[in-house]
């Protein structure tokens, strides 16, 4: 899995002993475009494997073009243009012709929740099934670890076979968690996941992200600057398009910066 | 002050108005047909009966029943479904699903509506080249078939096409980010979620088709055939032609054996839609959405 052209190039404020010297996810002069409007310009920057990578900035800053861009999702988005690389395991993603291999080693969270149209344990047995797992008693497992994990477990154990649709917003951004999860991915993208989640249930999803992060890999977008204060180990300021600042999180929060934008944003003056 | 305005008072006018012209426009559109399936009945109900359905037509079509006619349109519509389902469902899943969206797509869907729209009697003529004589299947059951297939395929693409479109986008793009592949995504989940739609243009589409005379009259329908078709290379009496026939060929028909035949053939297409819409009704019953 590590690579060994990761040169353990500590740059874009990396705080070491932290992580594995490796990064997973190497970004390389990101940008990309809408219809020919830029959404995200020359961004460069790495992730390392097992922190929890924040991203914050205001509306319209390129945030969840950056998450889009990691998982190709360009290729079901018309007009979504991406240039520069992005290497997973320091395998440049272009470079799987099979790109739902690639997909599938990611598990993605937006805001807005989907329900499949299936039952809550389809929903979250469908990636394990396309995994090839055929055994009951193994699919019971995963289902319960997964909706244990993302905190709705105990809300939809007696109702598994009813419509994952119908569950109520919150519930379905956490079923679309346990989904993300149920693929066992080395890399979790989390856009905006607790947009529709009361703050006790957040919470409880937040610790079981902490705990998480021993297995994968988190990049977190959020709008709740405290959001990525608690959770992300480093933390990357991006507006309107470009990437302001990177750094440890507490450094950032303590007011170590080097852009005055970015003790702005923090401090809630503006965004 | 809780008043209506003069701008309020004359909104509500003009909405009342508007209410007013929509619902005379509904009822001008049901009174024909209210008007035709009224005369069928009271003119074409008498002609009724068991030896009319079950029996063939005697004395150089004045007498007897529509057997072979009613016999023979299954047999069309069956071929043509067999033809035209397959095609066109695997079509529209290629144009919705797969396809990219650009210059060539956006001409083919374009040829498409086209197709939808071109007369039946230019089908019909493409049929007898196509089919009676460059494939040498003679006048029979199935060249008749596949010309109507190849009408009525344009209609299923574009039902079929649009029950998939139904389905959110949302729901794929979440398939696919779990590293579903295109085809695991429809058969698991547009598939059984655009399923009525799917039907119900499949079964307008046969209704249609039992409809049709154009299409059959140089491909495949005799208008008289005392024999029950054996198979798809025989030619077939249908409900269509057959009422063609009496109608304005036939001398000496009774009108009542005449309106009997339209009665039978509204009936079967009719019943055909009220199906279709039973199908609709109860697959939306279990919509998951």
């Amino acid at each position: 899995m590590v690579d060994g052209n990761g040169a353990a190039e500590v740059a874009n404020g990396a705080v070491g002993p932290l992580y594995d010297a490796a990064p997973i996810i190497e970004v390389q002069d990101l940008s990309i475009s809408y219809d020919g409007k830029t959404a995200l310009q020359d961004v460069t920057l790495d992730i390392y494997r097992h922190e929890i990578f924040g991203i914050i900035g205001p509306a319209n800053s390129g945030k969840t073009s950056f998450l889009r861009a990691l998982n190709r999702m360009e290729a079901f988005n018309l007009g979504m243009e991406v240039r520069g690389s992005v290497s997973i395991n320091g395998k440049n993603i272009n470079d799987w012709q099979n790109e739902y291999a690639l997909r599938s080693r990611i598990g993605v969270v937006f805001p807005l929740p989907v329900g499949l149209p299936l039952t809550v344990y389809e929903n979250v047995a469908f990636s394990p099934r396309l995994r090839g797992i055929r055994k009951r008693a193994q699919l019971d497992e995963v289902v319960e670890r997964c909706l244990t994990r993302a905190a709705l477990w105990d809300e939809v154990k007696g109702r598994l076979d009813s419509l994952g649709s119908l569950l109520s917003g919150g519930q379905q951004q956490r079923l679309t968690i346990a989904r993300a999860l149920s693929q066992e991915p080395e890399l979790l993208l989390l856009d905006e996941f607790s947009i529709a989640i009361d703050p006790v249930t957040t919470m409880r999803i937040e610790d079981v992200l902490k705990e998480l992060c021993g297995e994968l890999t988190i990049v977190l977008v959020t709008n709740l600057v405290q959001q990525a204060r608690r959770l992300a180990d480093r933390t990357a300021f991006f507006l309107m398009g470009e990437l302001v600042e990177i750094g440890a999180t507490e450094d950032l929060f303590e007011g170590k910066v080097k852009d005055e934008r970015t003790t702005g944003y923090i401090e809630g003056r503006f965004g | 002050m809780f008043t209506a305005t003069r701008l309020n008072r004359r909104s509500y006018r003009t909405q009342s108005l508007a209410k007013a012209v929509f619902f005379l426009m509904t009822v001008a559109l049901v009174i024909p047909v209210l008007i035709i399936v009224g005369t069928l009945v009271v003119k074409g109900g008498p002609a009724i009966s068991w030896e009319f359905l079950f029996t063939a037509p005697r004395d150089n079509m004045t007498a007897g029943g529509i057997l072979p006619a009613l016999v023979g349109t299954i047999w069309l519509v069956v071929v043509a479904l067999l033809a035209s389902v397959p095609v066109g469902v695997a079509a529209a899943l290629y144009l919705s699903e797969y396809a990219p969206d650009n210059l060539l797509t956006r001409t083919i869907n374009l040829a498409i509506i086209n197709l939808a729209g071109v007369p039946s009697i230019v089908h019909a003529l493409f049929g007898v080249g196509a089919f009676v004589y460059f494939f040498n299947m003679q006048q029979s059951i199935l060249a008749a078939g596949l010309t109507l297939a190849i009408m009525t395929l344009p209609v299923v693409i574009v039902a079929t096409r649009e029950s998939l479109q139904a389905v959110p986008h949302a729901f794929r793009e979440a398939c696919w980010n779990m590293g579903a592949t295109r085809w695991q995504t429809i058969r698991k989940v547009v598939l059984p979620n655009s399923i009525s739609g799917i039907l119900t243009g499949v079964i307008l589409e046969v209704s249609r088709t039992a409809g049709e005379t154009a299409p059959i009259m140089f491909t495949g329908a005799a208008a008289f055939l005392a024999f029950l078709p054996e198979s798809v290379f025989d030619q077939t009496m249908a409900m269509s032609y057959h009422l063609y026939y009496t109608a304005t060929q036939a001398t000496d028909v009774p009108e009542q054996l005449t309106f009997g035949v339209a009665l039978v053939l509204i009936a079967i297409v009719l019943a055909m839609n009220a199906t279709s819409i039973g199908f609709r009704v109860y697959l939306r019953g279990l919509k998951k959405w």
